[in-house]
């Protein structure tokens, strides 16, 4: 007698709670227990030893696939408790994967058909759990019937099973969706229209547009029904359906304001709110009208309903920033309020708000308010700072050496850890804003001459711009050695190898900078005088020549030896530099025994590579690769897997007619570069010469090319950046329209601007990937094609299934009445929609008037839409059974 | 600390770690701040979580953009009341011992990931009619075991 002995479930809880230490020695022996006794054959001790699994499955995540097969075999027992055992085990441990899956199929149907009623409860929230596509297909004819059970919670949970059965097995649709809709119209029994209405939610929120022929019953639920729960997933519906037929838009307004301002229930005003801020934007009067309840949620004292209040006017702002602006001060005041939620909401809002004009404003705030918070939001609003002002390539920005200034001040705030954005942004700006680079240079070296910032981790990436940045537009430094010394004081030695490598080249940038502008200088003093100014400048004396090469020796020395190859190398190259440099250069640091040809020879060494180092490199665009035209006879996509088999034979002779073809049809190309080459070939530097010398001989380039000659121009000529200002203006006309009238809004605007925004170099404005193919493809094709098919009466398929299942049939004359009926409808009314929905912008729309007519050009504009085109190429374009008809109420 | 966690779809030990993870963030959180937190770094985009406490009990639900914020702090005011009305007045012992029960009400109230009953009063009515069946099924179980065990001796 196994079951007299046998622990309850109680008693496992009570020795559970009662280990201090020891917890996972009692789960094993629980466990091995466990073992023995669900072998037994006395179903009281099976089921609780695997209730028993059961509560340590969930509770200790202990592993319970092994007993699959004795869960199914408790849920067969007739014993109500035992079978609801089984059946627990099963909600929580069955995947769609475990084996044993389909061996449940014949019990569950036989609960499903029984007369208890819990026992179909059970059942059915098995089924909704984890029903897989065998499962599912197997069991729609009893979930059909369940739908039209007398017995209400029945109907109620065979209708909330459907979404699984749709889920997994479309054709499910063919058989239950008629019945489904019909559920919409028992108002009789709220229960029922709650749980098909969220079925509907749900469908809704994944092809929300095969759904739009049902907008009649959902409107008609939206008047009627006094449900708030009901009602929020009408709206949600509504939400998702609006969007994509005005008509139905200027229908439901009315209703949701009149339910927004008539009920108490703050969870269905939201909700109400949510709706018309989000598909319904375009109706002003109503967005006033929600903006006022938006009001009242901000004053109110429930945190829950300010955090809303505010999440809805971050839904808002994008369209009515007014909305927002006439929350400033509340919307400003929240940045300090104790909970994150309402903190995070408003900062968003803030950033909303930034202008052109107030950015300066805003971000001094900011930044002030972000030194005093605790770190984690400090970040956050650091993070929201540098991504608003970076948005589009700097659009906001007009002041860029107030911006510059600005990331050198957000580097210096404790908590930073921004390093990484901050390093991207200091350089595109240094490459992108050719104006700006002097305080860029001017603030990269505060930044690298305070040694207490070396030892900040979190720094370092930034270090690594400031120097680069100096190292690059180092004409611009005040004073060179002091940048020479900040480059190689002790403290670097802090930094990660990649970083100081970083720090030798800029060293080594300097020094050729100063030695340059040294030989100069001494040159001009022996013929030329405009070289003294020179020298006052950059305070560049013999003395500090020699200074700087001393410092050298000390401090890269010592890194000729270093691990880290970046550094070992850079640190050779220096020295070898001052190696060769040192022996001429000391004849012209004392000019009293004169020696002019030496001389001479250092100042030709210094030039050369003083050249190279100010030879600017342009811009190459992100796509400029795939601007190159492909070659007559080239063919990109041939499959080389035929090229094995012949390489196997003759592996030298067919490489080279490969490589030869390649050059040959390359060729013609090469007169496009003219201007390139013009630039490159510079005779004093080498390295540049020879990579034209390289470009020439293969004919690689990077920017082609006839068609845009305009953007060719502009690329290649870089950097006289005053040409392309007026590229960039031309193609930005229709953004700056949009700001400008955006920006109407605002109530203080200045009047002038101080200063002239400066150009700002912009490659990527045509190398933006097409938003078409960021837009995630409909998931379940399959799904709404079905639906589509039921709804739109393509019978056909719909009879085949309904025969097959030996089950009832739709009513098919009815549904080609209605289609008829319809069709007529949208004939007429197919121009308005296309014209409203262009204005509008609303590709979805355009795409739903063209469908019957232009099927080639619908198939050129949605690459997406791939179901679309599969259902073209099934229905024949005559067959007019694919459009969206246009349901009655609309009209 | 107890936690009871039930996943409508969501696999397995992952998400068991994510609401570890999550318990604390929960308690960490001060009074009187808004009960939301966004949650789709775990329980995917859009997710969002609330939770709501009743002295020592946390009850946390997580939803996404289908459900209303308000309406399912609403939910865990029912969920509450039918274990209230189920328990009279629930501590946290009556949760700790009668997991099968607990499963049985939020079967209820949540079906296959969506809201099918928003009354405690109808959820208790089931409750008492499957407490019945198991009672039921228990002392005719209970008969025929003393019987076969009596034959066996």
């Amino acid at each position: 007698m196994d079951s007299l002995f046998q622990r309850s479930l109680d008693d496992i809880i009570k020795g559970l709670r009662h280990q201090q230490a020891g917890e996972s020695a009692f789960v094993s022996k629980v466990l091995e227990e466990v073992r023995r006794e669900i072998k037994s054959t006395d179903s009281h001790t099976k089921s609780t030893a695997l209730q028993k699994l059961t509560y340590l499955h969930s509770i200790c995540f202990v592993d319970m696939s092994w007993a699959a097969f004795h869960a199914i075999e408790c849920i067969s027992y007739p014993n109500f408790t035992h079978k609801k055992v089984g059946y627990l085990a099963i909600s929580q441990s069955f995947q769609e994967s475990t084996p044993v899956i389909l061996l449940i199929s014949n019990q569950l149907r036989k609960d499903l058909k029984s007369n208890v009623e819990v026992e179909v409860s059970l059942a059915l929230e098995c089924l909704s759990r984890i029903g897989n596509l065998d499962l599912c297909r197997d069991l729609t004819p009893e979930v059909f019937t369940l739908m039209a059970s007398s017995r209400i919670p029945v109907r109620k949970k065979a209708i909330g099973v459907v979404l699984r059965l749709f889920g997994k097995y479309p054709d499910a649709v063919r058989v239950c969706f008629k019945r489904l809709v019909e559920s919409l119209e028992s108002s009789d029994s709220p229960p029922i229209v709650s749980a098909v209405i969220g079925v509907f939610c749900e469908l809704a929120s994944k092809d929300p547009k095969a759904y739009l022929p049902l907008a009649p019953e959902f409107y008609k639920i939206l008047v009627d029904s006094r449900n708030n729960w009901v009602l929020i997933k009408v709206l949600k519906i509504f939400t998702k359906l609006a969007p994509l037929e005005p008509r139905l838009a200027k229908k439901i307004v009315e209703p949701i304001c009149e339910l927004m301002s008539k009920t108490g229930a703050k969870s269905l005003m939201f909700e109400c709110i949510r709706t018309i801020l989000t598909s319904l934007a375009e109706h002003e009067s109503a967005v006033k009208l929600a903006a006022g309840r938006i009001n009242e949620l901000l004053i109110d004292e429930d945190p829950n309903l300010r955090y809303l209040g505010l999440h809805a006017l971050a839904i808002v702002a994008p369209k009515h920033i007014w909305a927002v602006l006439e929350n400033k001060e509340f919307v400003i005041k929240s940045l300090s309020d104790p909970d994150p939620n309402i903190k995070l909401e408003s900062l968003r809002l803030v950033m909303e708000m930034v202008s052109e004009s107030n950015v300066v404003e805003i971000c001094r705030v900011l930044v002030n308010y972000a030194t005093k918070s605790e770190p984690e939001f400090c970040n956050v609003i650091l993070g929201s700072i540098l991504s608003t002002c970076s948005n589009n390539v700097y659009e906001i920005i007009v002041d860029f050496d107030w911006y510059v200034s600005l990331l050198g001040e957000m580097s210096r705030i404790q908590h930073c850890q921004k390093g990484e954005e901050i390093e991207n942004q200091l350089i595109d700006i240094g490459m992108r804003v050719q104006d700006v680079r002097p305080e860029l240079v001017r603030v990269g070296r505060d930044l690298l001459m305070d040694p207490a910032l070396l030892g900040n981790p979190f720094l370092h990436r930034i270090l690594s711009a400031a120097a680069w940045l100096c190292g690059e537009y180092v004409e611009f430094i005040r004073n060179p050695v002091e940048l020479m010394e900040s480059l190689l004081q002790p403290r670097t030695s802090l930094l990660p190898p990649s970083v100081r490598a970083v720090y030798l080249e800029s060293a080594f940038k300097a020094l050729v900078f100063c030695l340059h502008s040294y030989l100069k200088s001494a040159h001009g003093e022996n013929g030329e005088a405009s070289g003294t100014t020179l020298i006052q400048e950059n305070h560049i004396t013999p003395d500090s020549v020699l200074h700087l090469l001393n410092l050298i020796d000390m401090a890269v020395g010592p890194l000729s030896g270093s691990y880290d190859v970046e550094i070992q190398e850079r640190a050779r190259n220096i020295l070898g530099f001052t190696e060769l440099i040192k022996p001429v250069l000391s004849d012209s640091l004392h000019p009293q025994d004169e020696r002019h040809k030496q001389q001479v020879e250092a100042s030709k060494m210094v030039r050369l590579l003083h050249d190279t180092f100010s030879d600017e490199l342009g811009p190459v665009s992100m796509s400029a690769q795939g601007r190159v035209p492909v070659p007559d006879g080239l063919v990109l996509h041939e499959n080389l897997a035929d090229l094995e088999a012949v390489c196997g034979s003759s592996l030298p002779a067919s490489s080279a007619t490969i490589s030869f073809e390649g050059s040959h049809n390359v060729e013609g190309a090469t007169s496009i570069f003219i201007s390139d080459q013009k630039e490159e070939s510079e005779p004093s530097s080498e390295s540049t010469s020879l990579l034209a010398e390289h470009r020439k001989r293969h004919g690689l380039y990077y920017l082609p090319s006839e068609k845009n000659t305009e953007h060719h121009e502009a690329n290649n000529d870089y950097p006289p950046a005053n040409e392309l200002k007026s590229g960039v203006t031309v193609s930005n006309d229709a953004q700056d329209l949009a700001k400008l009238a955006e920006q109407s809004f605002l109530p203080k605007r200045k009047s002038k601007q101080v200063k002239a925004r400066p150009v700002v170099v912009k490659l990527d404005e045509g190398d933006v990937l097409p938003i078409s193919s960021k837009i995630p493809q409909a998931k379940d094709d399959s799904l709404s094609e079905a639906v589509r098919d039921v709804l739109l009466g393509n019978k056909a398929a719909a009879d085949s299934v309904i025969r097959k299942k030996g089950k009832e049939k739709l009513n098919a004359k009815e549904q080609e009445d209605d289609l008829d009926h319809m069709d007529s409808q949208s004939g007429t009314v197919q121009n308005p929609v296309k014209e409203r929905s262009k204005r509008s912008s609303r590709k979805q729309n355009a795409d739903e008037g063209d469908h019957g007519g232009d099927k080639g050009k619908q198939k050129r504009r949605h690459r997406h839409g791939k179901h679309r085109t599969r259902e073209g190429v099934q229905n024949p374009p005559a067959n007019v059974i694919s459009q969206t008809p246009v349901p009655d109420l609309l009209l | 600390m107890i936690s009871l966690y039930r996943w409508n779809f969501c696999e397995g030990k992952a998400c068991g770690e994510a609401a570890g993870d999550y318990t604390d963030r929960v308690w960490s959180r001060a009074e009187n701040v808004s009960n939301f937190m966004e949650a789709d770094s775990i329980f995917g985009p859009d997710s969002r979580l609330v939770y709501k406490h009743y002295a020592t009990l946390y009850f946390v639900f997580v939803f996404d953009s289908s459900e209303n914020e308000l309406a399912m702090l609403d939910l865990i005011q029912v969920f509450v009341e039918t274990l209230d009305k189920c328990f009279r007045n629930v501590c946290e012992l009556d949760i700790v011992f009668n997991y099968s029960k607990l499963h049985t009400i939020l079967d209820e109230i949540i079906f296959g990931g969506q809201v099918l009953e928003t009354s405690s009063a109808e959820v208790m009515k089931v409750v008492e009619e499957i407490s019945r069946q198991e009672s039921a099924s228990n002392s005719i179980g209970l008969v025929t075991k003393t019987v076969s065990g009596w034959r066996n001796r």
